[in-house]
């Protein structure tokens, strides 16, 4: 889950980053009360920051220096509603105005392939850091963390020597980076990146803008994490999917798709759209594994999520069943069939494999609900089902 | 012969007197998986009777069911918040080979656990957040079900549990010498590689399937491993072509972001290391069939 700025600004706070004043608002009113209160420091300079979680806001015209209450207020007035690479603005922060001497570059994160974390350093912070690290990987440093050990001091003197700060700058940021892993460690982040970090014209080091990535498989030990998420921009499919626990993703196809296991469904969707080519391109409406149980209840309510998609045409269920045996499988689709009643006409091609196949597929057969087509295969039946999509 | 786990390993279960523990010590043991104990601190002492007869001792500790039983193997079912206690536990009593079935374990708990077992040199760890590992016909250590194929001489390694199933289903005239579910978390012990370079090294396997998916790198770096080193057929199969940018399609560990980690790319890495990759899994078991029958004309 990403946070945005506003919000990864007031974890860096409670875990003692260095940070300038900033707070949220949603209008125009709000903003010039905030600025009143955040600029008293700044002789009445803010800086309103469109709120999105996507680069390049600057360039977008969503970043504005506001000299006094009123320009914050007016810029606040510009930015909100905007379009930023198609995320509306529907917050901005207003953040306290700072002479900035000079700009750098710092995060930890997620080290995949090491399965370890990196750190990243370099003196020249503010630009994008991906083209920096293509057209001049010497300037950005990459460090090894090791998770157990983390940043400590040791660490930490290795990283801004890596980037090549000098004497008093160096030990300036040393601690500042050992309260940026505090934030990764203790609100168990993926990501922690401070883009810029910068030097004041007095010499202090401060998180100018952050990123922070939290992994949701952690919420147990933060249930104050949930309550960031930003639903907002959530597809409403999505939303009522998640209260009912489905794993759903909403894709802009045609053809629903129910399977067991994310590697199965994403196999699904991949075969559909491949069979789709054939019949004017149609393509999977959604992604949704309903796991390993499979019972009625929940092949009920996935069916309910996807038929509420206006765009679905067709539905193929897929299941291998492994552990969950077949005719389970087919029980739960024949009650959920019986459970949405007749108003749907919108045909269902089932690929039963597995545990007890036999037994599934006579289930089905014996119940011979006119809506239900069995396929064999499961090319077969991605097949059947986008056929079904295109002339539905 | 297989890779990592064959008839004489003896496994403990932690977790065992849990429901899934409980469901899935039952089915390993019908699968003829040499079960010798599970780990409970509050049921410590006690027996549990499985059908078919078998009883199995809980033991308050697991390095107390090492030393009583010499156990080589634990599969571990407990809640993610206490995985990876159960992990170093695992890893403290010195048991060579830890599978990880528990799903949604926090990824800084992976990380440090897999580190902390990487320091101590002496667990090999299988997951998280994926169905094990089977060698048809000598044991069974996780979820896969037993009875969808048989031995034989294809080794199968896999980020996707159903598609696991699903291939063995494929080639079940053949059968496998191993099939090791690795899991599709960012973070996990035994990888693609670790399996390629088992698979290579084993008489009992002929030739391999390797089944990837979206996210990360573990494909590419798999592939540039099959150019130098592997020298037996593998067959690939990468899912997740038409999974959107930015959105976690199921496994905590398949997202594409930006433009790393898409399927596409995978697939090139794949074919360039001359690795032959089907578009659908039926097509990837009829490549590998190719192969097979060639083999053993």
């Amino acid at each position: 889950m990403d946070l945005f700025e506003y919000q990864a600004r007031d974890v860096f706070e409670k875990h003692g980053v260095p940070v300038l004043a900033g707070a949220v608002a949603t209008t125009a009113e709000e903003a010039r009360a905030a600025a009143e209160r955040v600029g008293a420091t700044s002789g009445g300079v803010t800086v309103v920051k469109a709120q999105v979680k996507t680069g390049g806001r600057g360039k977008a015209g969503g970043v504005k220096v506001a000299k006094s209450p009123e320009e914050a207020e007016q810029h606040a007035r510009a930015i909100l509603g905007m379009d930023i690479k198609g995320h509306t603005v529907h917050r901005v922060m207003i953040a306290q105005g700072a002479q900035i001497d000079e700009e750098y570059y710092f995060s930890i994160l997620l080290d995949r392939a090491n399965r370890a974390y990196l750190a990243m350093c370099s003196k020249e912070g503010g630009m994008d850091i991906e083209q920096l690290a293509v057209e001049r990987p010497e300037a950005l440093a990459r460090v090894p963390v090791d998770p157990n050990v983390g940043i400590d001091d040791a660490k930490a003197r290795e990283i801004v020597e890596r980037a090549g700060f000098d004497g008093e700058t160096a030990r300036r940021i040393e601690p500042v980076l050992r309260t940026l892993w505090g934030v990764y460690r203790e609100e168990d982040a993926t990501l922690v990146e401070v883009n810029p970090l910068v030097k004041t014209a007095d010499g202090d080091i401060v998180a100018l803008d952050g990123k922070v990535s939290l992994d949701a498989n952690a919420f147990f030990r933060h249930p104050e994490h949930e309550s960031l998420e930003d639903t907002t921009e959530t597809d409403p499919l999505e939303m009522a999917a998640k209260e009912k626990d489905l794993n759903y993703v909403k894709l802009d196809g045609s053809v629903g798709i129910i399977g067991n296991g994310a590697g199965l469904v994403m196999s699904t969707l991949d075969v559909v759209a491949y069979a789709g080519e054939e019949f004017g391109g149609q393509k999977p409406a959604n992604f949704l594994d309903i796991g390993g149980g499979a019972s009625a209840e929940v092949m009920a309510d996935g069916l309910h999520i996807i038929l509420s998609d206006p765009q679905v045409k067709s539905v193929f269920v897929n299941v291998f069943g492994g552990i969950t045996a077949c005719d389970a499988v087919a029980n739960g689709i024949v009650g959920a069939l019986d459970a949405l009643g007749d108003e749907e006409d919108r045909p269902l091609v089932v690929r039963l494999d597995g545990n007890n196949v036999d037994e599934g597929r006579r289930i089905l057969a014996e119940r011979n609900h006119p809506r239900v087509i069995i396929e064999e295969t499961m090319d077969g039946a991605a097949r059947r089902a986008a056929e079904l999509a295109s002339t539905n | 012969m297989a890779i990592f786990l064959t008839a004489d390993s003896t496994v403990i279960v932690q977790g065992m007197t849990g429901s899934e523990g409980m469901k899935h010590t039952q089915r390993m043991l019908r699968s003829g998986t040499s079960i010798v104990g599970g780990v409970n601190p509050r049921k410590a002492g006690t027996t549990v009777e499985f059908e078919g007869g078998t009883t199995v001792p809980v033991y308050g500790t697991v390095a107390e069911a090492v030393d009583a039983t010499g156990a080589d193997v634990t599969v571990i079912f407990v809640p993610a918040q206490f995985t990876k206690a159960a992990v170093v536990e695992a890893v403290d009593a010195g048991i060579p080979l830890a599978v990880v079935i528990t799903e949604g374990v926090a990824v800084k708990d992976t990380a440090e656990l897999y580190n902390y077992a990487k320091d101590r040199g002496t667990t090999r760890i299988v997951g998280p957040n994926c169905p094990g590992l089977i060698s048809p016909g000598a044991s069974n250590a996780g979820i896969i079900p037993a009875d969808i194929c048989g031995p034989g001489r294809i080794g199968l390694v896999s980020k996707s549990g159903t598609l696991t199933y699903q291939m063995m289903y494929e080639l079940r005239d053949f059968g496998f010498s191993s099939a090791v579910g690795i899991g599709g978390d960012p973070v996990i012990g035994t990888t693609h590689i670790d399996c390629l370079e088992a698979f290579q090294n084993d008489p009992d396997t002929d030739a391999i399937v390797m089944i990837g998916e979206i996210g990360g790198d573990a494909e590419e770096r798999a592939a540039a491993y099959v150019k130098e080193h592997v020298t037996k057929p593998v067959v690939g199969y990468v899912a997740g072509f038409t999974a959107p940018e930015g959105k976690t399609m199921g496994h905590a560990g398949a997202i594409v972001s930006g433009s790393s980690g898409t399927a596409e790319a995978k697939k090139e890495a794949l074919e360039a290391a001359g690795v032959k990759v089907g578009k659908t899994p039926s097509e990837t078991a009829e490549l590998m069939r190719g192969i097979m029958q060639s083999l053993h004309a």
